[in-house]
């Protein structure tokens, strides 16, 4: 007798995906073909040029355009053929979702976006509150509470749709260029906060043009083209290496 | 360098110069003719290449190059280690361009190999740069480390947008 233990599916798998956006009269392919696994726990990182397909693979991943061709498997069950209906409620149920653009209601201010997110979703309101709170904080933006989305810089509001993304602890997190208009500091911020909920057992898929974050990830996706040129594991330098040479690997300094 | 144009075919000395021109153009310093010989020399008496005389009517001898095999295996190696330290651009363009036409490498896998190192150290310095909070000259030394790799990688970027 073996010990096989029955393998759990993967919490998301492509088959195939291929999608094309209509300009115009013209088909633009803006996904050529691509299959991939991501596991439960996994920080995916997806780079690429700008017009790689990235966005349209994030929203292929969270049901927000439908393949034309290829298949989606969540948890080990099909959806790409979901009707909306269906789909809306996996999305409430288990996605967080941060779009390029940070798509917020620009008639409620910035508490009342991640709040009611919540609530939406069935949290208590207080525990909702509490959650704001302390999201905010982490993204050093709780002086901004009872702005409007209009009062805030593309940075504040991208950082306010992470938080309304992670205020219901989705078991999959995907998110846009998150970092993508933010400062080195704002960008540590949202880099250790995206970690800590990581540890905590949430699943990743983070598009990104910038390094610092895409080293974050276990994974980094290459995308090229609609394609997916490379898929590798992150690996850390040995900590020896790493105090013997400081930055000189990369700077000329003190060589 | 010489090296590696030899591992396309065998060459005289003036041919490498003529081949290094016109892959390289002018925006690459090009080496005269005699640092050329002094190369190849020096290759052959590494046995990593090797010369065979031809005679010339009416005109001195000339010698003829080929890669050795040692030769060959030193490439390999070249091509497969990822690039390292501030002359990474120079070393690695050197290795995307003169991979084509080897059947050593291609360019896709250089392009890849070498993200992945610019990525894996992306993430020693983060790991740096967590160890020296606090250290504000430390880490704007770090953080002028983290902008080199994001331009190297966003040179590969280009890279694989024009040749592959
Ligand atoms: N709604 C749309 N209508 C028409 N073409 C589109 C649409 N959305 C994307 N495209 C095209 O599809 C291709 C892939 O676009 P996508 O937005 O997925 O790229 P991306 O990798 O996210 O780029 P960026 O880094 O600039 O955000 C591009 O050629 C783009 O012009
Ligand atoms: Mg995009």
């Amino acid at each position: 007798m073996t010990g096989a233990e029955p393998t759990s599916p993967p919490l998301l798998a492509a088959g195939a995906l291929v999608r094309s956006h209509l300009s115009g009269s013209t088909l633009i392919p803006a996904v050529r073909g691509i299959s991939l696994q991501i596991d439960r726990g996994e920080f995916v990182a997806v780079t690429g040029p700008s017009g790689a397909g990235k966005s349209t693979l994030l929203h292929l991943l969270g049901g927000l355009l439908r393949p034309d061709e290829g298949e989606l498997w969540l948890d080990g069950r099909r959806v790409d053929r979901l009707r909306e209906a269906a789909w809306a409620r996996l999305r409430r149920r288990h996605y967080g979702i941060v779009f390029q653009s940070g798509n917020l209601l620009s008639d409620f201010s910035v508490a009342d976006n991640i709040e009611l997110t919540a609530v939406l979703a069935g949290m208590p309101g207080r525990t909702a509150r509490e959650r704001r709170r302390e999201l905010l904080n982490d993204l050093g933006l709780a002086h901004k509470a009872t702005a409007g989305p209009g009062e805030l810089s593309g940075g504040e509001r991208q950082r306010v749709a992470l938080a309304r993304a992670l205020v219901n602890r989705p078991q999959l997190l995907l998110a846009d260029e998150p970092t993508g208009n933010l400062d080195s500091r704002s960008t540590r911020d949202v880099l250790a906060l995206l970690a800590r909920y990581h540890r905590q057992g949430t699943t990743i898929v983070l598009v990104t043009h910038d390094a610092r974050a895409a080293s974050t990830a276990d994974r980094v996706i290459s995308l090229f083209d609609g394609r997916i040129a490379d898929d590798a594991r992150v690996e850390e330098p040995p900590a020896a290496w790493q105090s013997a040479t400081g930055v000189r690997g990369v700077i000329d300094f003190g060589g | 360098m010489r090296q590696q144009l030899l591992a396309r075919q065998p060459a005289y000395g003036y041919e490498l110069k003529q081949g290094l021109e016109q892959t390289f153009g002018a925006a690459y310093p090009q080496p005269n003719i005699g640092q050329i010989y002094v190369t190849l020399s020096r290759l052959e008496k590494s046995g990593l290449i090797r010369g065979t005389e031809v005679t010339q009517e009416g005109r001195p001898d000339k010698k003829v190059y080929e890669i050795t095999e040692k030769g060959t295996e030193e490439l390999a190696n070249w091509f497969e280690a990822p690039t390292e330290g501030p002359r990474v651009r120079d070393e690695f363009f050197m290795k995307l361009i003169l991979a084509e036409g080897t059947d050593l490498t291609d360019q896709l896998t250089l392009i890849n190999n070498q993200r992945r190192h610019c990525i894996n150290m992306m993430r020693g310095l983060n790991r740096l740069a967590a160890t020296e909070r606090g250290n504000r000259t430390s880490l704007l030394l770090i953080e002028g480390a983290v902008l080199h790799l994001q331009a190297d990688l966003d040179w590969l970027e280009r890279c694989q947008e024009e040749l592959t």
